[in-house]
Order: structure tokens, then sequence, then C-alpha cells
């Protein structure tokens, strides 16, 4: 099968406020129609994904963060099987790392990888609307990510002294 | 509340940003375990959130409250909005399709957690390393097992895009009906892959019978007890995952109460409330609080009803059952076998339904009648009965929610399965070990527990447990490897 281009997936929950900071880029992204750009959503990262993004040549997952940079990181990760053997209680939600793992591991699939983290900041409460901070920083990252897409030109930025301890996978 | 003379031990896995759940073991001054209480961040202030919106929001509206499984609050809320608007008789098309949504949610949920959290455990053992007791260790053994539990999870997870629109805030299911039928693409799509679907489906239900019958020495004791259970059923006593009423029995089958119409749930069921916990704690109003409590889910669904209305999976209930004597089984670790039960009789409807020509008609919305300013809907979600209770103002505006979840309907059972296993591991020496963290773990697991469904950011920390004296001062830590 041949690979597709870039899927860009963003995850989170759009009626827990910044936590749908990954929906929104992604809803934001879709209206751009850029070339060779896919772009899907939904509430958490699952093991489904792992099939979806074996078809791709390279994926770009978006999430909101709750304590990192700001207004945005992104940097390539790889698979992770540390990520993918942790105990957990839930099927809640399963790590970048851990859906790349298993790409690789069940469907011989690596795409280039790259996770971006948006700085949100509310998150504990109901409601539909992003934090105007988050909204800025979403749309900071909207036109970095969208200018080197176009370029193919994906670049680290501000990746976090240490890994985030945070951060499943990484 | 502790007594002097208790000591805690708290077990604090902080694998979500709002905490998730939080285990304190209260032992006594011979550091036995006098109790266990399983903190659970609810959800809170969801009620505050919808109260003044216009009812015909909800479905889309409450399924902001949980991210993995959306689409039972969706399906909840509008079988409570059909009663409002008079129309809780659907047209066949906006039945048997949201059926098909609701039998895809089934499938999705089960697969995932069969193969995803409870395969390692069952395949390996409680007591493997936990380094090889994760969906590593499966794919690495059983590779083949693995790619069927991804695929069975997208499979389901295409018939809820199907029927509900999209992954995310489907808004599928309206007043009254369904916004859209299943095209022949859809369909043909869908049934290219049933087969396999069916096929994998025996299987699981082969590997969780096969390691229950081969370990039951050590799984029937395992955080097992007696207990009532509860969940709706057909008019004629079958399995019904979206509509009928009450049925509970208790650990020896005789029933408790039986056909009660969800409008009176109240009637039957009421929550008491303990200081220490946000979370509410279910019973059976004619048992009282103390033996009342009840088990949701799928081991409380093949307890309580008669019979399954598709044949293979109705000859796994009776296979089940054949274990207990036809009697109720009481055994935690059962669930998982009961699950895959469920997802078999998931798919042999999924199969019904696709062959079936009212999925493509275009009568999608019944007529409304006699408004109602208040109504209960009752459905069984994945993790057991949903409970959505709804009332409403003559401009058309929420005032009032009740929603019982069933990991809250699960609550006292899941403290004593904790309690259960922690007694038996713990006897005069207050220490967590790992493998005492690893039996809770297991516990936990079977009943698939939601907790506080709520964001997702990344911000995710390793398990951790804490030893503390009762003074607070913590005395162990153990906590999972980053």
């Amino acid at each position: 099968m041949t690979a597709k281009g870039t899927l860009v997936l963003g995850w989170g929950n759009p009626g827990r406020l910044d936590d749908g900071i990954g929906p929104a880029f992604a809803a934001s992204l879709k209206t751009m129609h850029l070339p060779g750009v896919e772009v899907d959503s939904d509430y958490q990262l699952q093991i489904e994904d792992a099939s979806e993004i074996a078809a791709f040549e390279r994926v770009v997952f978006v999430d909101a963060d709750r304590g990192g940079a700001e207004p945005f990181w992104l940097h390539r990760i790889y698979p992770s099987p540390k990520a993918a053997s942790g105990s957990s209680f839930t099927t809640h939600s399963v790590s970048p790392g851990a859906v790349l793992t298993m790409t690789h591991e069940l469907f011989d699939a690596e795409p280039e990888a790259w996770l971006l983290g948006i700085r949100g900041y509310e998150f504990s409460d109901f409601g539909e609307e992003l934090s105007d901070r988050a909204r800025e920083n979403l749309q900071q990252a909207l036109e970095f990510v969208s200018s080197a897409l176009l370029d193919g030109s994906l670049q680290e930025v501000e990746p976090p002294v240490d890994p985030p301890a945070d951060s499943p996978g990484l | 509340m502790s007594t002097p003379n208790t000591r805690r031990v708290v077990i604090e896995p902080l694998t979500r940003v709002e905490g998730h759940g939080k285990v304190t073991l209260l032992l006594d001054e011979n550091n036995r375990v006098e109790q266990a209480r399983l903190h659970i961040v609810e959800f809170r202030g969801f009620e505050r959130f919808i109260q003044g919106r216009p009812f015909w929001e909800l479905p889309v509206l409450v399924q902001r409250l949980c991210g993995i499984c959306p689409v039972s609050h969706h399906l909840c809320a509008a079988k409570a909005v059909d009663g409002i608007v008079g129309a809780e008789k659907l047209t066949p098309t906006g039945e048997k399709m949201r059926r098909l949504m609701h039998y895809g949610q089934m499938y999705q949920s089960h697969a995932l957690h069969f193969f995803y959290l409870a395969s390692p455990d069952l395949l390996f053992g409680f007591d493997a390393p936990v380094e090889k007791r994760n969906v590593i260790g499966v794919i690495a053994e059983y590779p083949e097992l693995a790619v069927q539990g991804v695929m069975m999870r997208k499979f389901g997870q295409e018939i809820i895009k199907a029927t509900a629109g999209k992954k995310v805030h489907g808004t599928g299911a309206i007043p009254g009906g369904i916004n859209k039928n299943l095209s022949i693409e859809e369909r043909d799509a869908l049934l290219a892959d049933m087969d396999k679907m069916l096929e994998w489906s025996r299987t699981a239900v082969k590997i969780a019978k096969d390691y229950t019958l081969e370990n039951l020495d050590e799984v029937a004791g395992f955080g097992s007890f007696d207990s009532n259970h509860l969940s709706i059923v057909g008019q004629d006593g079958a399995m019904d995952l979206y509509d009928g009423n009450l049925r509970a029995i208790d650990s020896a089958g005789e029933p408790i109460i039986d056909q009660v119409d969800p409008q009176d749930y109240l009637d039957v069921i009421a929550e008491e409330v303990r200081p220490w916990t946000y979370m509410k704690f279910p019973f059976l109003k004619s048992v009282g609080p103390e033996e009342g409590w009840y088990r949701v889910g799928p081991l409380a669904r093949i307890n309580t009803c008669d019979f399954i209305d598709t044949p293979e999976a109705d000859a796994a209930r009776q296979d089940f059952l054949s274990l207990t004597d036809g009697k109720p089984s009481n055994v935690t670790m059962a669930y998982h076998w009961a699950r895959m039960i469920e997802a078999l009789h998931s798919a042999e409807k999924i199969q019904q339904l696709l062959h079936d020509e009212d999925l493509q008609g275009d009568d999608l919305v019944a007529d409304s009648g006699e408004r109602r300013d208040e109504y209960v809907a009752i459905l069984e979600a994945p993790r057991g009965t949903l409970v959505h209770h709804y009332k409403v103002d003559e401009n058309d505006q929420v005032t009032m929610a009740n929603l019982i979840v069933s990991t809250t309907c699960n609550n006292e059972a899941m403290n004593r399965t904790v309690q259960k296993i922690a007694s038996d591991a713990i006897s005069g020496v207050p220490e967590i070990t790992e493998g005492l963290l690893n039996n809770i773990e297991v516990g936990i697991r079977a009943y698939d527990p939601c907790l506080s469904c709520a964001t997702h950011a990344l911000g995710q920390m390793p398990l951790e447990v804490t030893l503390v004296d009762r003074q607070g001062r913590m005395l162990d830590r153990l906590a999972r490897p980053e």
C-alpha cells in the first residue's frame, strides 16, 4: 500500500474548555484544505488510531498541554514500548508513543511522527469555549504548523528541556 | 470515617489530570484491612452546566460528560427527550438506526477493554511481571489477537460514525428519531467485515471462557462475594441493551424487583451519601442500604435476563450459567467472560440490522405527541445501567437533571472487591507490595469503571502507592516506573 501524505490528529473533549484545543486545531486546519494533509479528531487517542496512522507517511498529534512552554511546542516522537506497557485502571486513553508502537508492531509501519502541545489553562469545568490565552496560542500554532506543512519543513519548536514526565510515550 | 484505632494505606493512581481514582485502605490496630475506599472523581457541576439549556440540545450536550462512552449518554438523553416531546414510539428506521449505533458502541467498548486492558491479565496471569503483563506483551506473543482487538474496536467506531454522523459530538439521535439513515454504501462497507467480526467475537468468548475454567480455583474467590444484580430487560425477559424495564435479583437469583417502568425508578432505587466521597451509593429501597446495593454491567445482565435473543450469544450464556447450575454467577472475574458474550451478542445484532432494509428507510422521525415536563430514560451502557432523568419548564429549558452512571451503581461492589483483595493480601504487615497493587488493579479492571471521564490533556502521571499512618505521615511509597 502506498502511504498517503500527512495526517493531523487532534484530540480532547470540546466540552471541557481548553481540553478542546486539539479538536479546535483540527477543525481550523481542516478549513485550510492543505494539499496532502488529512485531518481527523477524536475525544481521545485510542488503539484503532494505530491502524489509521499506518496509512500515512507522517502524522502530527495535537493535544492540549497543561504545563509546557507557551504558546506551543512541537517535537519529534518515536514508538515507545515503555509507554505502551504501562499499567492502567481504565481504557480512557492511549499515549502517542503507545499508538506509534502498535502501528509499528502490528501494522509494520513507522510514519514520521510529531507531537504538538498547545498550552491551555482552563480544564476544570464544563464549557465549550477556549480561554482567550489558549485561543491565542492555538492561532500561533496554527500559523506555524500550516506554513510548515505547506513547506514540508516541520522542525522542533521549544522542546522541553526534559521529556515531559507527564506525557507518556515521550 | 476512620476511628482512632485505624491507619490509612493510600493507593493513589494519578493517571489523569483530575486525579482519577485513589484507593485508601483503613487498617485497624492489628494492621488488618477494616475498610477499603475507592475514591473516584465523579463529574460534578454538570447539572449546573445544562440547567437553562433547551432540552433538545441534551443529546449533544451530554456527550461532553464522557470521552469513552459519549454514545451511551447521547442515546440515553435522546430517549429522555423522546419522552418529553411525546415521541417515545420511534419509526422503524429511527429505532433500528439508534440500536445499530448502540450495538456499535457496545462492541467497540468491550473489544477495547478486553484486548487492551484485560487480556494481559488473562493471558499471562495476575502474577506475571508488569513488564510483560501489558498490551506489548500481548503483541509479542499473540500478535494476531492484538490486531483483532484493534480492528474490532475500529469496526465499532465505524458503525458509530455511520450512524451518529461523526466520532466527536455526534448528532445522529434527535428528538423523536434520527437524522440520517444508513446508505447502501455504508451498509456494504460494514458487511464486508461482518464475518470476521463474528469469528473474532467467538474467539474472544472462548479465550475468556477457557481462562475462567482453567483458573477457576484462583478466580472464583478473587475479589468475589455474593451480591444483588440489576439491569433492564425486555418485557419478555430478554437481554435488551437499548430499552426495557428494571429487574433486580439477589445473589441466588430470587427476584427483588421486576418490570419496573423507568419512570418509577425512584420508587425502587435510592442513593446513599457517605462523607468521604462525592460519589453516591445506590441501593434497592425494598432491601435497604446495608444489603440493597447491587452490581450492574455484563455480569449482572447475563444473570438477570431470561435469555438472549441471538442464538450464539444465548448458547454462550447457557454455557456460562452451567458453571453455577443455572444460578447467577457472583464471580467478579467472570465479568470478562460475560463481557465477551455481550460482544458476540452485539456482533449478531449488528449483522441482523445490516440486513434489515428499514435502515435505508426515509421515515426518520416519529410524530410528536403530548408534551411532558419530566421524563426518565434508562439504557444499558457498556459498563452497566445508565439513568437520565430530566425536568423541563414551559420555556423548554432544563430545570433539573439527575444522572446515575454505571460506575456509580458499581461503587459499593468495587469497594468490596478492593477490600476483599487487600484483606487477602495484608495480614498484619502494613505494606503495599507490587503484588497487592497488581491485584487491586486486576479487581477494579473487571468492572471496567469509567473514572471521571473528563479532560485528556497531556499530564499523565505514573501510578503511585503511598502508605500513611493515622497521623498522616507517609510510611512507604510505591510508584510505577516512568
